[in-house]
């Protein structure tokens, strides 16, 4: 078997890498505002607001594709707001395959950082209190720094999660060559087709290889974590 | 500026702290008690990281908490440098960026010449670029210590900040401690239990006990007190006295005047002229009813029985002058001496320890 990429495995291959990228970072923010809010504050409907955030990842990720369509397809009068006034179109485009992703691994970035966050010292950001610092200070200099390793591990994981999505990017943005055919989605397109069994080999084996590289990496940030505690 | 503390606060479980007590402006206040009697959550609330239910706490003029005002200023800007039983070091940072985060945040800040200082006090210098994993128990607690003076603090708290420490490296804290207190105008109050650091240390002892303050006083006064192990569980110390080093006599031996009496050392390290703070054992000193003439012993002094506890063995407790002593006898001595509170008799103090300057 031929070992180096064909064109159309390589831009699979980097379109999964773009669209796990994007979905993992623009999802950073709200997740880290998330978990902050779940392990710091108590608040009224804190359990269902807990429910909500791990609704990703019990609910099939088709009918999550299937809620994005109704809500950012053309005519439905989000999408439709979208397009005619930002110009942003969700439907059919690579970034509605990051929104899905970034949705379907919400869950594995809001839990790594809000183990992160609830298992930084406590007595630690009490100390800088009394030595003068604020709210915001101690979060950016003492309870993040903290609980920085953990984060990275999380974002990883959610990463490697996001590589592997098909059924909501599938429903959400269909299967487009070059556009949102992600490593999964070109092995079902390879199973579609006569005799496509030796090339959905290959992208399998490519999918094992990236799985496989990520799991290392979040396994020794989280040792190189365990090791500076 | 006067520190002023005054809190209440009932606890699940049904334990009630009503505490109330003063610092003077400068020196070391010991808040004295056994473990569990709310002396951490007394300091907690000075430092404003506790919030009691009712009270109010004063900084000079400047109210920090007060229930029937409603004010409770955050702990960041009650400018109180807090020593953690454990340290409490940011492992993140060099000891230098430890001890310079308060310092950063400070409204008034200390200039290099007293951040050397204070790293040369605290012998810091060969530690700075150092993680604190990478300390020994006692320099982290001199580094948390540097750290809290670094910040400018109003008040020091330090909570048992040797009770983590084992005997030699509390030994070798306890100097710097000494030095800290000698140079500090500040309040600074010291939590502790073990009574040999608080008869070293303080200058006013706080007695804590199951939430209430049971006594309070100077250090001189409390500790010579015959009902301390009731209040305090802690039995009577010998003396604690206030001398000056005079001059060496013919014979070798150094006086060491107070203000009733001469007591003598045979070596002292210090120069004629320096005050030290002397501390003899209860169990230090003998009592006779006639003045012994012959007897290897430097220091006979006349005293009168005050007062004579119960039990076994008993503690007897003596006037010299306005010096108070207690001597710590078995039973079967004070039968046979018929030791009664106004006799006159002759304290003879075996041994005595003298520490660092008031």
């Amino acid at each position: 078997m031929d070992l180096s990429l064909t064109p159309a495995e390589t831009e699979a291959l980097l379109l999964s890498l773009r669209i796990a990228t994007v979905a993992v970072l623009g999802a950073f923010p709200f997740a880290f505002a998330a978990a902050l809010a779940l392990a710091r504050l108590h608040f009224p409907g804190k359990s269902l607001a807990d429910g909500l955030v791990h609704l990703p990842l019990v609910l099939p990720p088709v009918a999550i594709g299937f809620l994005l369509l109704a809500a950012f397809g053309t005519r439905a009068p989000l999408g439709a707001f979208l397009l005619h006034t930002l110009g942003i179109r969700f439907v059919f485009s690579w970034t509605g395959a990051a929104l899905a992703s970034a949705i379907i691994t919400f869950p594995f970035q809001v839990r790594a950082i809000r183990i992160s966050l609830e298992a930084a010292d406590r007595s630690l950001s009490l100390a800088a209190q009394t030595l003068g610092a604020g709210w915001w200070d101690r979060l950016f200099n003492i309870t993040l720094p903290l609980a920085l390793p953990g984060i990275a591990a999380g974002l990883i994981t959610a990463f490697a999660a996001s590589l592997g999505e098909f059924g909501a990017i599938i429903t959400f943005v269909s299967n487009i060559p070059g556009e949102t055919q992600t490593l999964p989605l070109a092995i079902y397109s390879a199973l579609q087709s006569p005799g496509g069994e030796d090339q959905a080999i290959r992208l399998s084996l490519i999918s094992i290889a990236l799985a496989l590289i990520f799991v290392i990496l979040a396994e020794v940030v989280q040792r190189r974590t365990r090791e500076t505690a | 500026m006067t520190v002023e503390v005054r809190i209440q606060h009932g606890f699940r479980g049904g334990f009630l702290l009503d505490a109330e007590f003063a610092m003077p402006k400068a020196g070391v206040t010991a808040l004295f008690g056994p473990s569990g009697a709310g002396k951490t959550t007394i300091v907690n609330a000075i430092a404003g990281v506790f919030r009691p239910l009712e009270g109010r706490i004063t900084f000079g003029d400047r109210v920090m908490f007060d229930s029937a005002r409603g004010e409770d200023v955050p702990p960041s800007r009650r400018h109180v440098g807090y020593v953690f039983q454990d340290a409490r070091l940011f492992p993140h940072m060099s000891v230098r960026d430890n001890l310079l985060f308060g310092w950063r945040r400070a409204g008034t800040k200390a200039s290099p010449d007293e951040i050397a200082h204070i790293i040369a006090l605290l012998g810091l210098d060969r530690l700075l670029e150092r993680r604190p994993r990478n300390l020994s128990g006692g320099e982290k607690q001199r580094v948390a210590l540097g750290r809290a003076l670094l910040s400018s603090p109003e008040v020091l708290l330090l909570d048992e900040p040797l009770a983590s420490l084992d005997a030699q490296r509390r030994a070798e804290i306890l100097p710097y401690l000494e030095r800290l207190r000698d140079e500090a105008r500040i309040p600074l109050l010291f939590v502790s239990h073990a009574l040999d650091e608080v008869s070293r240390l303080a200058d006013q002892i706080v007695v804590v006990r199951n939430g209430r303050v049971t006594l309070q006083g100077s250090v001189f006064d409390i500790l010579t007190r015959l009902e301390l192990p009731d209040i305090a569980g802690a039995p009577p110390v010998g003396a604690v006295i206030a001398a000056m080093v005079e001059p060496p006599r013919e014979d070798g031996l150094i006086p060491l005047s107070f203000d009733t009496g001469i007591l003598y050392v045979s070596r002292l390290a210090r120069p004629a002229g320096t005050r030290v703070r002397v501390r003899i054992k209860a169990e230090e000193i003998m009592l006779a009813l006639e003045e012994p003439k012959a007897i290897s012993a430097n220091n006979v002094l006349p005293v009168r029985i005050l007062a004579v506890s119960g039990g076994d063995p008993v503690d007897v407790q003596l006037v010299s002058g306005s010096t108070r002593f207690v001597a710590r006898v078995t039973r079967a001595s004070c039968a046979r001496l018929d030791l009664r509170p106004g006799r006159s008799i002759f304290a003879i103090i075996k041994s005595v320890t003298v520490d660092a300057s008031l």
